[in-house]
């Protein structure tokens, strides 16, 4: 009897352990950031926090650097090998979701309420990602430089309006001092094209796509706002205020640091390393061009494959990582605009009177995401070369026209784009 | 009169070096710059760029972006993954394409022209029109390992290397040289009793050391600088080589002194093994000169 007792118990125990070994369920995740020490690190942190927090799910991480992510995640779904969780450029995850790579967040929107606006991607009325931060543009400029120049400092109340802004290009070129007035980072060749200079499209009136039916560039790419702005953004370059598409991404890199240019439109991600080099920088909001200040909106977010087993986990790690003492540490680390207000005031840089807490007002205020469409990513690059043909002497109506029936006939071959 | 011949002489002499040196340089100081950067902190390799400073030694030199890159991706992992892969696709490729290049040139086989001229015609095929049928169907094939049978190639050092041993590149180099072997050789082997094969090991193959290193060679460049084949098929970071190992360094602010210290780490190889090769590799391009 006594045997049979230990035999049972023993059983149990073992049944016991099985199960408790099987319930743990294995989730994986990718992550763009391989090659970044810092980001690497928090990740893995959030990740190790995340699995010894209950027993239930252990992340698996694996990650990818980030230029060759995209085509990694492409053709992992082609092959049927998508991870549970993933991570994704905020603008091209309508054309994953599209795809059918993606499922929607079993999280309800409410949960992220205070969130930055274009920390949510949103698609066809359903939030697919979520991002634990912002990235944000803003016009760098010296407090000397503008003092010097006798100029007004725009606000988020009243930025500069676009005359203002010219009368500002001008002064600082007569000024002599500078190689440009104004680096516009022509020599960053790719999504920084519509990331940053979209906004000044959308500013004048105009925009890549028709933003209420997705189904037509027409009037928007090439009406009269769009040639307005397209002779605009060409007198930038022929004017000699700015350098053009052949810039030395050496310059660029240092050039508004070393004084060669009097101003920069460059991200927060540059701000941190230019405070340290530029004892007066200051960070001007973009100016209003006609139809108000503009910035783009939308970095990296997470979201759930369309083939995870187990969504509901996903979800759960998702809701672990998106915790306000997480967003401020990437915060910290990185600089990057923390997604919520009271993450932001648990940073150094974002907290209010902090360095860089005109980012977190000017992603809040400005910012636009790029159109929410699975068809933006062939937009972009239309976008991509119509700017840089403009900015080369392109004829623009011309450019603008042929940009225009490059997105069309994309919609077209892909019947609208609508939902499989 | 003979002292005017022995100036022009000279000057010939002095021109033809200077075109040299001048062709030398084109091809010497891309590489003596990415040298050079990368002992410089990444903010002063940018500002060289503008002067000749670029390919000197001057200014802050450190190991700092050795180590700096060691820290930022695993550059021995990466190193060690392509010298696997492009070694073992070269050998067997090797093996595979002289094979098939002795049987085109020496055995009589129906339908041998028409698998020739096919061969030949994916030279016209570029390998990324391919390269997703390719995905799909890796992606489902059986494998017989130590741990039985599993399905799907992904994530392999096989999938690397499988796809790239036969190739109508070195199919045809093969032919085209074994086609340059005196036929007397191969008679009077056959008139002796030789098989087929020990004519392929004991003849053929000792006749053809230069097309073998030209081969190497030109197999190890190919499979060395993949990038597009391994990004879509080797998600772990186990199994990924050099080329996709660059990435790391190209974050929002590149890392240019890293990425200059982890260009030169990489080319070390291929340096390395076109040295030991190049004679071979030379004596190789001069006879198919001479042939015309």
């Amino acid at each position: 009897m006594k045997l049979l007792n230990v035999t049972a118990g023993a059983v149990i125990a073992a049944t016991g352990f099985c199960s408790a070994a099987f319930a743990t369920t294995d989730l994986t995740m990718w992550y763009h950031g391989a090659g970044n020490k810092v980001e690497s690190k928090i990740v893995h942190q959030i990740i190790d926090d995340f699995n010894k927090s209950q027993s239930d799910y252990k992340v698996a991480l694996q990650s990818f650097p980030q230029n060759s992510y995209n085509d990694s995640v492409t053709a992992a779904a082609l092959a049927g090998n998508l991870p549970d969780i993933l991570d994704m450029d905020g603008p091209i995850m309508p054309n994953w979701a599209w795809s059918g790579y993606l499922q929607p967040l079993p999280i309800p929107e409410d949960h992220f309420k205070d969130f930055l606006p274009g920390t949510k991607g949103v698609y066809d009325g359903k939030l697919y990602s979520i991002g634990l931060w912002d990235a944000a543009v803003a016009l760098y400029a010296r407090k000397s430089t503008m003092k010097e120049l006798g100029l007004r400092t725009p606000t988020l109340d009243k930025p500069w309006t676009k005359d203002e802004f010219m009368s500002a290009l001008e002064a600082a070129k007569k000024s002599g001092k500078f190689d440009y007035a104004i680096d516009l980072g022509m020599s960053d060749k790719g999504e920084w094209y519509p990331y940053a200079f979209l906004p000044f499209l959308q500013s004048f009136g105009g925009g890549l796509v028709n933003r209420k039916t997705y189904d037509t560039a027409e009037g928007v790419l090439n009406g009269d706002a769009a040639v307005a702005w397209g002779n605009w953004w060409q007198s930038l370059f022929t004017d000699k205020l700015a350098p053009g598409t052949s810039q030395d991404p050496a310059a660029h890199e240092t050039g508004f640091i070393d004084g060669k240019y009097a101003f920069s439109w460059n991200g927060n991600w540059n701000a941190v390393k230019t405070m340290d080099k530029v004892d007066d920088v200051e960070f001007l909001p973009a100016p209003d061009f006609g139809n108000g200040s503009k910035i783009g909106g939308a970095s990296w977010q997470f979201g759930i494959s369309a083939s995870s087993k187990a969504p509901e986990g996903a979800a759960e790690f998702i809701k672990f990582a998106t915790q306000d003492k997480y967003l401020a540490e990437f915060s910290d680390a990185l600089g990057l605009i923390p997604a919520t207000k009271s993450a932001a005031q648990m940073t150094k840089n974002y907290k209010s009177g902090g360095p860089l807490a005109v980012f977190y007002g000017l992603s809040e205020a400005q910012a636009e995401k790029r159109p929410v469409t699975p068809g933006y990513v062939v937009d972009s690059k239309v976008f991509q070369k119509a700017a840089a043909d403009i900015a080369d002497g392109a004829d623009v109506i011309d450019t603008l026209d042929s940009a225009t029936d490059q997105i069309n006939a994309d919609i077209k071959r892909n019947d609208g784009y609508k939902k499989n | 009169m003979s002292v005017i011949g022995s100036d022009n002489r000279n000057l010939r002499l002095g021109v033809r070096y200077l075109v040299l040196i001048l062709i030398a340089l084109i091809f010497v100081l891309p590489l003596l710059f990415m040298v050079m950067s990368s002992f410089k902190p990444s903010d002063e390799l940018l500002r060289d760029t503008s002067s000749l400073r670029a390919f000197l030694p001057v200014g802050q030199l450190s190991l700092d972006n050795y180590t700096g890159a060691f820290e930022r991706a695993p550059v021995g992992l990466f190193v060690f993954n392509s010298i696997f892969v492009t070694g073992t696709t070269v050998l067997l490729s090797l093996v595979i394409c002289s094979l098939a290049g002795f049987s085109f040139v020496f055995l009589q086989w129906r339908g041998r022209d028409v698998m020739l001229s096919i061969i030949l015609a994916t030279f016209i095929v570029p390998f990324e029109t391919i390269a997703i049928p390719l995905l799909l169907e890796v992606s489902k094939l059986p494998w017989l390992g130590l741990d039985g049978l599993s399905w799907g190639w992904l994530d392999s050092y096989r999938v690397q290397i499988i796809p790239w041993i036969a190739d109508g590149l070195t199919i045809f180099l093969f032919v085209q040289y074994f086609k340059g072997l005196p036929g007397e050789l191969i008679e009077a082997a056959r008139v002796e009793g030789a098989s087929w094969f020990q004519i392929y090991r004991r003849v053929v193959i000792p006749l053809s050391g230069p097309v073998i290193a030209t081969a190497a060679i030109l197999k190890f460049l190919i499979m060395y600088n993949q990038y597009l084949w391994p990004l879509i098929v080797v998600q772990q970071e186990q199994y990924r080589p050099v080329m996709v190992g660059l990435q790391y360094f190209f974050q929002l602010n590149p890392a240019w002194g890293e990425i200059m210290a982890y260009l030169t780490l990489i080319t070390v190889p291929v340096l390395a093994f076109y040295l030991v090769l190049q004679k071979a590799f030379i004596a190789s391009i001069a006879s198919t000169g001479v042939k015309g």
